[in-house]
């Protein structure tokens, strides 16, 4: 491990808890033993909602819900559209316009069609990943090249085989990426949809709780494991995508 | 009857830039079982569409293509295609690659894989059943590639220039390998090329095509016993007859391409 790239992250620590020692002002700025105490007792209750581990599995489970469903419709249907045209052109318009609006502009109507909980979040966390993970199932299918298709074709291939065996397999680093990015998306929109009113738990809703009562501590404490989450969520699927895509270099 | 496959007045239009360019015109010819037949022509003449139009990838704008009476249609597994390019399956590995059409077939895993073992020790790669195309060289590929595609044991091996991109060495080798593979397991191939030298070679006959539009300029038996010598005067001979017979068109299509520059590529 390079030493030199802690440099900076420490000098911005140091920073910080000066600043925080000059200021003397928890509301602005706590200092830093402040904020890992709430980081390194995650099982104790904060601020009587709930501790911070609880609040941050619960985010957990709504991102994957959300995830899990954005994938369940986003690959099938972005294969779909990839490989059949007659699909491309039945979804291509809505998808256009619908892609462009970010996901917390639908917080509205996800308001009023799903009510204030649980629902109204995954529908705002499902919107953030779908986009990301059905164009890149797009652009993996129809990146498949051609010449493995007719390759698999004169060796006997039928419409099924081809789909099965050459475009799905073909795609799947493409689609990977999707998921990838997709899942960062969805960790924002469900910290973004906990703010919303309704909220109980989660992280999302412990930041602005802790925001309420002036707690600048627990707020940094969530950012950091919000940030922390987010990192290994992206490296888990970077690190699959390395081990068992090697081969997608080959297929330019 | 003697004939795997008959060629009838094929002729194939492209549409490109919204003009119509004729790349192949008037084609008749026959192959027999059995036999090895080379195609060579000018780059452009359109011998990889030939090609392509017996593995059914494309339609003739007009005549037709039979084999063994029936016209074709599509692709099908009876008419395997070797292309120029690599086209292994990079997420397979090589015994998945060779074993790829009877798996397709429906064939079962253990007698699949008996089969690929077979070919894959032919073409010289024993030990590299594990091993993933992206950790093979262009040449071990391609052997790759010929084995998959006579493991799914076609009646009619087609090959599209399959050793243009490898090393004069390597080249040699595959062309006696095949060579052998064909006699013992009594195969039609049909061979497009631009090497004059690899079609007397290797081919009982060999067409020689016009420039663009191709059309059949002549079409010479090599009447040479196996193996053949590159260096005796008789193979030679053949050597020279075809690349005269051949300067001219290459001429015309090195005009062709530079004065009118909308070229297929072949």
């Amino acid at each position: 491990m390079n030493l030199r790239k802690f440099i900076a992250p420490l000098l911005g620590l140091a920073l910080w808890e000066l600043l925080a020692l000059w200021l003397n002002n928890p509301v602005v700025l706590p200092p830093v033993e402040e904020v890992i105490k709430v980081l390194i007792n995650p099982q104790i209750s904060i601020l009587g909602t709930g501790t911070l581990l609880d609040n941050t599995l619960v985010s957990i489970k709504r991102v994957l819900s959300g995830f899990i469903l954005a994938g369940a419709v986003g690959v099938p249907l972005g294969i779909l559209m990839g490989y059949y045209p007659l699909v491309m052109d039945l979804f291509d318009i809505i998808i256009e316009l619908l892609r462009p609006i970010p996901p917390l502009a639908w917080v509205p109507l996800a308001l009023a069609w799903f009510g204030m909980g649980e629902t109204s979040m995954l529908f705002i966390i499902f919107i953030g990943a779908f986009f990301p993970i059905l164009l890149n199932t797009i652009a993996g299918v129809k990146g498949v090249p051609k010449i493995l298709i007719e390759t698999a074709q004169t060796l006997g291939a039928k419409e099924k085989d081809i789909l099965l065996k050459v475009v799905i397999p073909a795609s799947l680093p493409s689609i990977l990426t999707g998921l990838r990015i997709g899942a960062g998306i969805a960790w924002m929109c469900v910290v973004a949809a906990e703010m919303l009113p309704g909220s109980s738990a989660g992280l999302g809703y412990l930041i602005m709780y802790a925001y309420s009562l002036s707690r600048m501590d627990v707020v940094i404490a969530c950012m950091i494991v919000i940030g922390i989450i987010g990192l290994i969520l992206d490296r888990g699927l970077r690190y699959i995508e390395d081990r068992y895509f090697k081969w997608r270099y080959l297929i330019k | 009857m003697e004939n795997i496959l008959e060629i009838r007045n094929v002729s194939k239009k492209f549409v490109s830039n919204n003009r119509e360019i004729l790349a192949v015109d008037n084609l008749t010819f026959d192959v027999k079982y059995n036999e090895f037949l080379s195609i060579v022509g000018p780059s452009g003449c359109g011998k990889s569409t030939v090609l392509r139009m017996i593995a059914g990838l494309e339609k003739p704008t007009s005549g037709e293509i039979l084999m063994e009476g029936r016209r074709i249609e599509g692709p099908g597994a009876e008419r395997g295609l070797v292309f120029q390019q690599y086209t292994l399956l990079p997420w397979r590995n090589v015994l998945d690659n060779v074993a790829f059409g009877l798996e397709i077939r429906g064939v079962p895993k253990k007698e699949r894989y008996e089969i690929a073992r077979r070919f894959i020790k032919m073409i010289g790669m024993e030990g590299f059943e594990e091993a993933y195309p992206y950790e093979l060289s262009g040449g071990m590929q391609q052997r790759v590639a010929i084995a998959r595609t006579l493991a799914n044991d076609p009646k009619v091996v087609l090959m599209d220039e399959p050793f243009a991109a490898l090393d004069v060495q390597t080249r040699a080798i595959l062309q006696h390998e095949l060579l052998k593979i064909w006699e013992k397991e009594k195969k039609t191939v049909v061979f497009v090329t631009h090497s004059v030298e690899e079609a007397v070679y290797l081919s009982d006959r060999v067409i020689v095509m016009t420039a663009r539009p191709g059309r059949i300029k002549d079409i010479i038996p090599i009447d040479l016993p196996r193996p053949r010598k590159r260096d005796s005067l008789e193979f030679i001979e053949y050597r020279k007859r075809i690349v005269n017979i051949l300067k001219d068109e290459v001429l015309k299509s090195y005009n062709m391409y530079r004065y009118a520059k909308n070229g297929i590529g072949c």
